[in-house]
């Protein structure tokens, strides 16, 4: 049994009168893969921003290697390592592919943005994750859905990373490459990354992931290991709780 | 140099629009092409350009900024009381900058923290700061300045006032900061997405009031030289310059939106609009035709930047 690298008990939070999360407590461990799964509105986004920072929890707490914090801020979240995919992927649509991937933490000469160095740089990290980008040089705005996605993962793994947050990572990459990001989630873990992946595709959470948490309406419902369960019992259950949900 | 042109078309643009209306010009009035008439050009417009430096800088950041006519305003203002005191020049003019870049820290600090957008409090401060700038005054201008004082502004560089050597210095020192440094890099993100910015571990309210400070500063500046010019700090001074200078910014291509900024465009466009003014002088032909003009040429402006992002955004 690995360590617990991450914990969280008890986690609430509300927006206005909307109840995102109920009471959410789950353990990771160091090394795995941990998948989320859960409906539409379930809370899955409201965690990863808790976790990355975002927004505090209005009561729980987070334990990274044994370091309780009621809360914590985006800043400090950078600096235990963790990285995150965000839904909504925050690239800047009128910077290029360089300056998006090394937003926040650019390369400098003296006083100056060391361009070029940022683009190489950028240009050996597309080819190591095995990424295909048209043009690096032009606005991102122009790139498919997939091609934002996938950058917005190199930009999470340009620095060195601990624990890695995917809120839906894939959900707008074709076949190929939703297969190829699976296969480099792999790779990550192989390489020691601790990951949280938020996915609505169960085959793919049923090919990378050790353990998979099901939530509903903001609460942990099932945790069970990948070994131990089936793509249709996970099905069953999302689909269960949702039965008896409106037998009610 | 084909994808030079297309990727600053508005700059391009507003040049060979000052090339025909220059030619034009010429050919009416030989007076035009002139040394003595450039400069001429070149000194009305010397503030005007520090005011749209900045607001090109307020844009891209996604913001805008209604309160430089007042800042201005008032900034000069209080330089010329302190003048009135009769405490040293150079001492003044810090303090009438200073008071330009605590009003925009005051506009930057209220944005960031309240999250309102930025028209809605520059609009509110640009009544305080001018309803301060007429109480105190009790609205009749400030004049008879100290001799010293009239050189700051007005005095002779290069055989042009100096305000032009201060507008020239200003972009050329605003080039590398908008494109070559973390400072145009952050405001250009702040337009373009600010909470990604904000994910990434950016300090963003750092940047968006220093941003306005920025702005502050060169608003007073012009201030200051506009009260060396005229030798009166007046509480109507700056009136409508906001306008003037957003006309510039969104004229030489930057999008009101932000995310980018063409610091070209506006540099350009704030020569444009000095060359109709002095046009419409040199010809002789009542100013009242400029307002139309202008609005002409900024209509133009904009509909062929729409036109070129809307063909990028097909292909
Ligand atoms: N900023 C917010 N303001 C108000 N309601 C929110 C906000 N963020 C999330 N919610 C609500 O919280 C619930 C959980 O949302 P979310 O975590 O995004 O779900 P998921 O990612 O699982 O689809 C939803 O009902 C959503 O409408
Ligand atoms: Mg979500």
């Amino acid at each position: 049994m690995s360590n617990t690298i991450l914990s969280i008990k008890d986690i609430h939070k509300s927006f206005d009168h909307v109840t995102a999360l109920d009471g959410m407590s789950f353990d990771i461990h160091e090394g795995q893969i941990t998948a989320i799964v859960g409906d539409n509105g379930s809370g899955k986004s409201t965690l990863i921003k808790i976790l990355s920072g975002n927004i505090a929890p209005d009561k729980g707490s987070i334990s990274i290697d044994g370091t309780d914090y009621s809360s914590f801020n985006i800043n400090q979240t950078l600096k235990l390592g963790i990285r995150t995919v965000y839904q909504d992927l925050s690239l800047d649509n009128h910077k290029n592919s360089w300056e998006n991937v090394f937003l926040g933490s650019e390369c400098m000469r003296g006083p100056f943005l060391n361009k070029s160095y940022m683009r190489s740089e950028t240009l050996k990290l597309i080819d190591k994750l095995n990424l295909h980008l048209p043009d690096i040089d032009l606005p991102i705005r122009n790139l498919s859905g997939g091609q934002r996605q996938g950058l917005a993962i190199a930009r999470a793994l340009r620095s060195a990373c601990r624990i890695l947050l995917l809120d839906e990572p894939t959900s707008a990459m074709g076949i190929k490459e939703s297969h190829m990001t699976m296969e480099l989630l792999k790779h990550l873990r192989a390489d020691g990354i601790t990951q949280l992946l938020v996915s609505h595709n169960i085959y793919h959470v049923f090919d990378v992931a050790d353990r998979i948490i099901v939530v509903k309406a903001g609460k942990c419902v099932a945790d069970v290991y990948t070994e131990h369960s089936s793509p249709e019992r996970i099905h069953d259950m999302l689909l269960e709780y949702e039965h008896r949900e409106v037998s009610r | 140099m084909k994808s030079l042109f297309k990727k600053h078309a508005s700059v391009w643009i507003l040049i060979i629009f000052c090339l025909i209306l220059s030619v034009f010009l010429a050919n009416r009035n030989h007076a035009f092409f002139s040394l003595k008439n450039l400069v001429n050009i070149l000194e009305s417009t010397s503030y005007r350009t520090l005011l749209a430096i900045g607001m090109t800088f307020i844009i891209a950041s996604g913001a805008i900024d209604l309160s430089i006519g007042s800042v201005l305003s008032l900034s000069a203002i209080l330089t010329a009381l302190c003048l009135h005191q009769g405490l040293p020049v150079w001492l003044c003019v810090i303090i009438g900058l200073a008071s330009g870049g605590l009003m925009g820290a005051i506009n930057g600090v209220l944005i960031h923290l309240t999250r309102i957008n930025a028209l809605i409090i520059t609009l509110a401060t640009s009544y305080i700061f001018r309803g301060v700038a007429l109480i105190i005054t009790l609205g009749s201008p400030i004049t008879k300045m100290p001799q010293a004082f009239l050189k700051f502004g007005s005095g002779d560089i290069f055989g042009m006032e100096a305000g032009v050597t201060m507008a020239i210095l200003a972009l050329l020192i605003a080039f590398p900061i908008m494109y070559q440094t973390k400072w145009g890099h952050y405001l250009t993100g702040l337009g373009g997405n600010a909470l990604a910015l904000k994910r990434a571990g950016v300090r963003i309210g750092f940047y968006r009031i220093g941003c306005f400070i920025g702005m502050g500063l060169l608003a007073a500046l012009a201030g200051i030289i506009i009260t060396s010019r005229l030798n009166s700090a007046e509480p109507n001074a700056g009136l409508d310059m906001e306008m003037y200078a957003i006309t510039a910014v969104i004229m030489g291509g930057t999008p009101l939106s932000g995310g980018k900024a063409e610091l070209a465009g506006t540099a350009v466009a704030v020569f444009l609009l000095g060359l109709i003014r002095n046009g419409l002088t040199i010809l002789s032909v009542s100013s009242y035709y400029q307002q139309f003009i202008t609005g002409t040429l900024l209509l133009i402006a904009v509909i062929v930047a729409e036109l070129n992002e809307r063909k990028n955004r097909i292909a």
